[in-house]
């Protein structure tokens, strides 16, 4: 398949593409966090570019920021210093936990990437104060980057972007259910370069590209239900294709997952119709919430444990990354949910690089041999679902 | 080991006072089932007076995380916590607190159960998730005080935002105590925080006499009243004595440590098992840790409050507080307390436990010695889970430091 090698070469290496993007004229623009408005970059006619933090542990980070810092943090800060993102003209930081916060910070100070802003987002998200705020907010974002690029965000571009990226997220969400219902129709290692790359490419491009693959998928459905147990990952922004790779060589496989390179970040739809920004601040509110949101004290419990059961896990690995606050202190309770539920969890705790093989694949391993037989067959009649809308 | 005369009386008397109050307060928190009050459990930086004017008796987990810290409880009580799945990397208020409420331990036998949870997101994220648990454990209502962060400013729509939900907290209470909220009531509390917010400075202010009366150690352990008393009399009469005393051992030549002959700040929050022994540390040095920008933090944003209109302008002073700014603006605050304090050097407790007060203390740092050449240092520590301090390491930096500001010699003061 063409197009997935495309897929795969663009996740590959994300930077190449962004500079090819800039090269061609189109200004960069770079974000961390899946609550990043990227509708109303990409309506400005900039490129909204998700970045992975991936600048390694070189050491320069060390200047600016303590060792009990989350690689993520660590990692962006050297990727910026040590020249990894000449390519962008600009950064946007949604807040969200402690550390990105002091990164933005940190990021203001030190480094020069152009156009700067902090998306100061509700840190709540229930009641109307909130909500007006967030529309509020986001509309203030729309202005600093009109006057700072000196163009006009119409209302027409705003809903043709809306638009794109509704189609690129029920795509992503369509591949997702039938992964799930067929996984053996795409490796794991694969449906996660689709999502990684779905957050660089041109999103016209992109749009086109998601729908040929899906028509093509939809056509391999038959007689791949792949093998191995079904399992979940649930974690932060997982930044590690080669857990797949352990977890189906361990005769596990990766059905769903609650991640902000996953479905936290393409899940729900935007309105169509109504003031525009409104309706993107009404997804943003109302979407699967990260952990350093509040939604309510249960609602990542219970979210977590109905995916899980509507997709027939057998078993959930929480995938964290170390020093990360607002995942860690969810942990316990959302493992309790899911025990209640009858599905078991391991807690695989990650620094920027994966523990040696051996040592992981043994933990997988056991994990996977522990999941009682039999508990994940019922899903195998499953009807179509729905997709998440 | 007998004391000396000298020893006796740099002894704040205060100081029993003090005890006395507290001791009270948490009878009367404890009692409050007998009594018919509620309970609201709060963060430290969260609008207090409301509940106040509601006749709510406020409990803080954050003293009571300090309490935990101060006798050695915090290293057991986090580990319970990690056997619980929470990772050794959080907050150890936050964990020393969570394993208590499942357990009733902890000094005075746990606090009593809160009938609500008030979390105002002012001083961290931590405490959004923490208050979750709790929620989750008394199955209280939670009202969340969302004070978006001021990275530079504090924007138009963020002050309608709090301000929206000032009314939306009041509602909250009406609710929960199911009576009517009194607006002049609220007023009075709102002037008597004023009040204690004031002297709570000017008690901190008689540090800049040389030699200081106070350190910051002192200012520690008298913090724990405007934290938890804000807005009654009670503080203002305790402070009021407190600033006399103050006055008494300036006017006498009473020095906090012996012979001071270097001032320095501190920075962040303490580390409350080893108070005696790093202000003992320093003191054997001729240090006086004079100031700290952590006790400041009560009385910091004290500029925005409008004393005649103290519920409208409440938004601003609980939003723009000391750790929900940027650390540019954050640095600034440090440079006013270097030069009003006539410090010699700045320590930074470079605190595992709390990532929003620790994280930009590099860059601080460096700003520091620029602007203000001042040497600087840095220790690390989880300020209430003794478990992984190291005590050698810790000596080591500070006879380093405290070597190189011997050898620059003390900051030729304009002592007051
Ligand atoms: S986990 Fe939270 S902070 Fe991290 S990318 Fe997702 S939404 Fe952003
Ligand atoms: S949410 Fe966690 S992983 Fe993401 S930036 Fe914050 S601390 Fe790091
Ligand atoms: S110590 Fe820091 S992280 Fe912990 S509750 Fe206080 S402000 Fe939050």
């Amino acid at each position: 398949m063409n197009i997935l090698n495309e897929f795969i070469e663009v996740a590959g290496d994300p930077g190449a593409y962004a500079r090819r993007i800039r090269a061609s004229g189109r200004s960069v623009i770079g974000y961390y966090c899946s609550y990043a408005p990227e509708e109303i970059i990409h309506a400005a006619g900039l490129h909204p570019v998700r970045l992975f933090g991936t600048g390694g542990d070189s050491g320069i980070a060390d200047r600016h920021l303590q060792a009990y810092c989350c690689s993520l943090v660590r990692g962006a800060l050297a990727e910026s210093l040590t020249g990894g993102l000449d390519y962008l003209e600009g950064t946007v930081f949604p807040h969200t936990c402690d550390s990105i916060q002091r990164l933005s910070d940190i990021w203001r100070l030190n480094t020069g990437h152009g156009f700067f802003a902090d998306v100061v987002l509700p840190v709540k998200l229930t009641g109307e104060s909130a909500r007006q705020y967030l529309i509020d907010v986001l509309q203030r974002f729309k202005r600093d980057l009109e006057s700072y690029f000196g163009l006009t965000v119409t209302e027409e571009s705003l809903r043709s972007s809306i638009r794109t990226f509704n189609i690129i997220r029920s795509c992503l969400s369509e591949i997702y259910e039938l992964k799930s219902r067929n996984p053996g129709i795409l490796t794991g290692g694969e449906l996660f370069s689709i999502v990684r790359a779905s957050m660089v490419m041109d999103r016209e491009v992109l749009r086109d590209r998601l729908q040929a693959l899906l028509g093509e998928l939809r056509e391999r459905v038959t007689g791949r239900d792949g093998r191995g147990r079904r399992l979940m990952l649930v974690g932060n922004a997982c930044n590690h294709p080669d857990v797949y790779d352990l977890i189906e060589r361990s005769g596990g496989q990766v059905v769903w997952d609650d991640l902000c390179t996953g479905t936290r970040w393409f899940s729900g739809a935007i309105r169509e119709e109504g003031d525009p920004v409104a309706s993107i601040a009404e997804r943003l509110f109302e979407r699967q919430v990260c952990p350093s949101k509040h939604k309510s004290p249960t609602a990542r419990g219970e979210h977590i444990a109905a995916q899980a059961r509507e997709h027939g896990v057998e078993g959930v690995i929480f995938l964290y990354l170390k020093f990360c606050d607002p995942h860690s202190f969810d942990y316990p309770y959302l493992k309790g949910y899911l025990k209640d539920a009858g599905i078991p969890s391991m807690l695989l705790e990650i620094e920027d690089r994966l523990p040696p093989e051996g040592q992981i694949l043994t933990r997988i391993e056991t994990f996977i041999q522990m999941l009682v037989p039999g508990t994940g067959a019922a899903f195998t009649g499953a009807s179509q679902t729905g997709r998440e809308g | 080991m007998p004391q000396t005369d000298a020893e006796k009386k740099r002894k704040f008397r205060s100081a029993r006072r003090m005890r006395e109050i507290m001791t009270e307060y948490y009878i009367e928190a404890k009692t409050a089932d007998q009594t018919g009050k509620k309970v609201a459990w709060i963060t430290s930086g969260g609008p207090v007076e409301p509940l106040i004017a509601m006749d709510v008796i406020p409990v803080y987990p954050e003293n009571y995380g300090a309490m935990i810290g101060a006798s050695h409880m915090g290293g057991d009580l986090c580990a319970k916590a990690e056997a619980l799945g929470y990772s050794t990397d959080l907050c150890s208020y936050a964990r020393a607190d969570i394993a208590c409420a499942l357990e009733d331990g902890g000094p005075i036998g746990g606090l009593p159960k809160p009938d609500m949870l008030v979390c105002c997101n002012n001083i961290c994220g931590t405490v959004m998730k923490w208050y979750e648990i709790q929620a989750r454990l008394y199955d209280v209502p939670l009202f969340i005080f969302d004070t978006p962060f001021c990275h530079v400013d504090f924007a138009e729509e963020a002050r309608r935002y709090v301000r929206t939900q000032i009314d939306e907290y009041i509602g909250f209470l009406e609710g929960v105590c199911k009576k009517k909220f009194d607006f002049d009531r609220s007023m009075e509390v709102g002037r008597l925080s004023l009040k204690g917010q004031r002297l709570w400075q000017d008690v901190l202010d008689a540090a800049a006499y040389r030699p200081s009366p106070m350190t910051a150690f002192d200012a520690f352990f008298f913090l724990a009243l405007i934290v938890t008393l804000r807005g009654t009399d009670k503080v203002v009469d305790f402070y009021t004595e407190l600033l006399e005393e103050m006055k008494e051992r300036v006017s006498q030549g009473i020095s906090a440590v012996e012979n001071e002959r270097y001032r320095l700040l501190w920075d962040n929050l303490p580390v409350w098992y080893r108070l005696k022994w790093l202000s003992d540390t320093f003191a054997a040095h001729g240090a006086c840790l004079v100031a700290d920008t952590y006790t400041t933090a009560w009385c910091g944003s004290m500029k925005y409050i409008d004393e005649n209109n103290f519920i409208d302008s409440m938004a601003e002073a609980y939003t723009r507080i000391y750790l929900n700014i940027g650390v540019d603006e954050m640095a600034k605050t440090i440079f006013a307390m270097i030069d009003k304090y006539e410090v010699d050097g700045l320590v930074m407790h470079s605190n595992r436990s709390c990532k929003p007060y620790s994280f930009g203390q590099y860059d601080i740092m460096r700003m520091v010695q620029e602007k203000k050449g001042i040497p600087c240092m840095m220790l690390e520590s989880h300020m209430v889970d003794e478990r992984s301090f190291s005590e050698s390491q810790t000596l080591t930096r500070i006879d380093a430091f405290m070597e190189v500001i011997r050898q620059r010699g003390p900051r030729a003061g304009t002592a007051r």
